[in-house]
């Protein structure tokens, strides 16, 4: 079989140790914004970072960058609708 | 193929549609924390006093310590995984007894910070609970709901890793047919995401 081209290419170690420390930047972000008690600040960049970081994992970590676009539309399109669920859900409670 | 190199039992290897199906596996852990953050954030719209004291009273410095425990965890399970495709067993192993050491630290943490809370008194008909107002009452349930589904995750994570690094030592696991560890690389990040929300939604909102 041919092994090598099946796999995709092999992420070298530099990267991960990149998003790591990139990683650990953005909490060390959060953290700080989120204690410096400025609640218009501090939300908004929950709410940017987070998702952020999680960006980072799934698409170097989790090597999504690398995949089949099926398999990336599929991952935005489970995203999706969870975020949509969340989203209809606050439609629906802000209005009651 | 021929007869020459086939064996008496071929071990057929779809490459592709095993990680596809641990990608559906993950789809459905994403909807099953999915459904504990919708009920987080509905709450919390309903009463945002009670879970902004709740979380005041969480150990922030244990969230923020785990976080950095499994962030570097995810490096070396990763790592673990481009070491093995170029054929690096000694690095692959240390990788993965470093994600196991990591992730039973995680454990250790949780346990120290779940004993404080319990002492406090704030455990299911605990008595420091019950004289909290409604919101609390519902935030301490969903925070130890979400960090024990979470937790029980991790213990999983640590029995699927020990399995992988036995395969790894015993060559089970090669730089050609790598496919499990990959898998549980997979889901050893998913972990790490989940927790990267639980962070800010328990620890870092108040």
């Amino acid at each position: 079989m041919e092994q090598a081209e099946e796999h995709g290419h092999i992420v070298p170690y530099r990267t991960f140790v990149k998003v790591w420390l990139l990683l650990l930047f953005l909490t060390a972000v959060l953290v700080f914004v989120s204690t410096t008690y400025h609640e218009a600040l501090s939300v908004p960049a929950l709410l940017t970072l987070t998702p952020l970081k999680a960006g980072l994992v799934f698409f170097y970590f989790m090597h999504l960058k690398y995949e089949r676009p099926f398999l990336k539309t599929l991952v935005f399109m489970v995203l999706g609708v969870l975020t949509l669920f969340i989203g209809l859900t606050f439609l629906d409670l802000s209005y009651r | 193929m021929s007869t020459a190199t086939a064996h008496a039992h071929p071990v057929h290897k779809d490459y592709q549609g095993a990680k596809f199906g641990m990608w559906l596996f993950l789809f459905t852990e994403i909807l099953l924390f999915g459904g504990l953050f919708l009920l987080y954030s509905a709450y919390r719209a309903r009463y945002p006093f009670d879970f902004h004291n709740g979380g005041q009273h969480l150990d922030t410095f244990i969230g923020i310590a785990n976080t950095v425990i499994l962030l570097t965890s995810s490096l070396t399970v990763a790592v673990a995984i481009s070491a093995i495709r170029k054929g690096n067993k000694k690095l692959t192993l240390l990788c993965l007894g470093g994600t196991i050491a990591f992730a039973l630290l995680f454990l250790v943490n949780k346990y120290i910070e779940w004993s404080g809370e319990i002492r406090r008194g704030i455990y299911p008909n605990g008595p420091a609970l019950l004289k909290l107002p409604d919101g609390e009452k519902i935030f301490y349930g969903l925070y130890y709901s979400m960090t024990g589904l979470h937790g029980l995750h991790v213990l999983a994570g640590i029995i699927a890793l020990s399995i992988t690094l036995d395969f790894v030592r015993r060559e089970k696991i090669t730089s050609t047919d790598f496919n499990k560890l990959e898998n549980v690389g997979l889901y050893w990040h998913l972990v790490d995401i989940i927790w990267i929300f639980l962070l800010p939604l328990l620890y870092l909102a108040a």
